[in-house]
């Protein structure tokens, strides 16, 4: 049986001061961060001892390939929801606290814009007069530079990697129809077709392998960073590189839904059992294709020799994940009703992509940006390559309310508003990110270092004492709310847990 | 060589089968959503960018994932 698949999203944003004569991101990155932390009663370090991103799923040591770089001296915070606020290269990161379920993990995903726009607003008040931060949640400068929205789903470490490789690249490559997030122009070399206009994903212009453990470079549909965070034996934490941020909320639940589903049915062998195999002749081609055909019509080749559309493939995974779901049943994503809402709104979707795309401009990040700037473009008589044009493409994703585009557009929301506010210092409840949260809440002081499999105290004089949390699902309010609530101190926690 | 196959667009029968709406579930009506695009595009130029171009030429990011 597929175990329950926790998710997580981590999202690099796109950053730059406005007023500045050396508007140097890392710099900038840091004074965002900082002012938001220095506004949290302490800041917490982060733990690196168990990271290791350059270990590969294959199960061979990286050789040649250039290791993925921790920078252990820039800003790294651990915030009360138990999420990663750091600054990754030159860019501000902000990485989910674990999430049981997919309304969970895109509330918390929806919380870390809200972290970014308060960011913003305290370092305002650090900057000099003139000077102010923009904050885009996006991928891509629209220059050639992308910059990565990265998906995780705890799978069963049993499952084969290339079974799990085979499986998901279809997938990936044809999700693109509902998860893209819209893009004016191609940054890809040459296509030897005409210019590209208007594209479905910000991400599609830079994937160069199928398989591989680079992010920075010759970036692979698969990525193959095996670094689990939790016990090793028992788990993979299968890393996503390829999809794009999304804004809306809709777009999100469909990728992070759909995906949760396909990965089970990869671990319980549904493709095999139901003799299906959509394995394609040239994924990395593919993933352009699809992303450049606004039609959805663009047949691509089956490595059996047929050919297929990416909607066509999409509605053949659906039809796949309605039997899994008579068969085997849903609890490997949050249980009958949260896949029976995956399932209808992935319905609905292809539907609405087959009779009419635009009728999803309320729905889809790509459709609602499209058909902003298309009308835009239109009134005006602009040419695609305007300025403008790609200014508007950026400005759809500000992270600052007053300046975002996509919240003038009334899309529909699948979450409550003040229930996503509260995520933004409470932990989830399900997941041990609870336990995490918590102990920040009550003993900041006392911790000296967290990070995603254990939390270490100092309690002055003894050596540190790490609590470690190698199950992602223990730690939850249900395992540990009475304990915390009857403990008076991060002693009598510590004695209690017999660490 | 096996012989290429186009795959027929089986949509429409799967809908009629689980009677599943193929609206999404927004209620908006499309003559709505226009005179909405309209009335936001009426307005727009106020929060766009005032030098878009110097904008978009100022926005290189580098060193991402």
């Amino acid at each position: 049986m597929a175990i329950v698949k926790v998710l997580g999203m981590e999202t690099e944003f796109g950053i730059i001061i406005r007023g500045s004569a050396d508007p140097n991101p890392i710099a900038a990155s840091s004074t965002l961060i900082n002012a938001y932390v220095a506004e949290l009663s302490r800041r917490v370090a982060w733990d690196f001892e168990d990271e290791s991103p350059g270990r590969d799923a294959r199960g061979f040591a990286r050789e040649g390939s250039m290791p993925p770089e921790v920078e252990t001296h820039l800003v790294n915070a651990v915030l009360t929801n138990g999420a990663r606020y750091y600054v990754d290269h030159a860019h501000p990161e902000y990485s989910t606290p674990e999430c049981s379920n997919v309304y969970e993990v895109i509330r918390y995903d929806k919380a870390g814009e809200l972290i970014l726009a308060d960011s913003i607003q305290a370092a305002s008040r650090a900057l000099p007069p003139g000077q102010s931060l923009v904050v885009l949640k996006n991928n891509s400068d629209g220059k050639g530079n992308s910059y990565g929205t990265h998906e995780n789903y705890l799978m069963d470490r049993s499952v084969p990697f290339s079974r799990i490789v085979s499986h998901v690249m279809p997938h990936f490559v044809s999700r693109q129809i509902f998860t893209g997030a819209g893009k004016v122009g191609s940054e890809a070399p040459s296509t030897g077709r005409d210019p590209i206009e208007f594209q479905i994903t910000q991400r599609a212009d830079f994937f160069e392998e199928e398989v591989g453990l680079e992010t920075t470079l010759k970036r692979p549909i698969v990525n193959t960073r095996d670094e689990p965070h939790c016990d090793a034996h028992k788990y993979r934490r299968l890393h996503v590189i390829v999809g794009d941020a999304n804004m809306s909320e809709v777009a999100n639940f469909l990728k992070m839904g759909t995906t949760a589903l396909v990965l089970s049915m990869i671990e319980d062998d549904w493709f095999a059992r139901a003799n299906r195999d959509f394995s394609m002749q040239s994924p990395v081609a593919a993933m352009r294709r699809v992303s450049y055909d606004l039609s959805l019509s663009e047949p691509l080749e089956m490595a059996d020799g047929r050919t297929m559309t990416a909607l066509e493939m999409q509605w053949e995974h659906l039809d796949l994940a309605k039997k899994y779901s008579e068969v085997v049943g849903l609890d490997a994503v949050g249980g009958e009703d949260i896949g029976q809402d995956i399932l209808r709104r992935w319905e609905q979707t292809l539907g609405a992509l087959e009779s009419d795309p635009m009728s999803l401009a309320q729905q889809l990040d790509w459709v609602a940006k499209y058909r902003l700037i298309g009308a835009y473009r239109d009134r005006h008589g602009l040419s695609w390559q305007d300025h403008k044009l790609a200014a508007m493409d950026l400005q759809y994703h500000d992270i600052n309310p007053a300046r975002s585009l996509f919240a003038r557009l009334g899309m529909e929301r699948m979450l409550d508003s003040d229930e996503v506010r509260r995520s933004v210092s409470e932990p989830p409840e399900t997941t041990r990110a609870y336990f995490r949260g918590k102990c920040l809440q009550r003993w900041a002081s006392a911790i000296a270092a967290a990070n995603w499999d254990s939390v270490v105290f100092d309690l002055g004089g003894d050596p540190l004492r790490r609590v470690p949390m190698m199950e992602p699902l223990r730690g939850t309010r249900a395992h540990v709310e009475e304990l915390l609530g009857s403990v008076s101190s991060p002693a009598e926690l510590l004695e209690r847990l017999g660490s | 060589m096996a012989e290429r196959e186009q795959i027929k667009k089986s949509a429409p029968a799967r809908t009629e089968e689980t009677g599943v709406e193929e609206v999404p579930t927004s209620n908006k009506k499309g003559e709505e959503l226009k005179a909405e695009l309209d009335d936001l595009l009426d307005e727009i130029d106020e929060v766009l960018e005032e030098n878009a171009e110097e904008f978009v030429r100022s926005y290189v990011q580098k060193g991402g994932q």
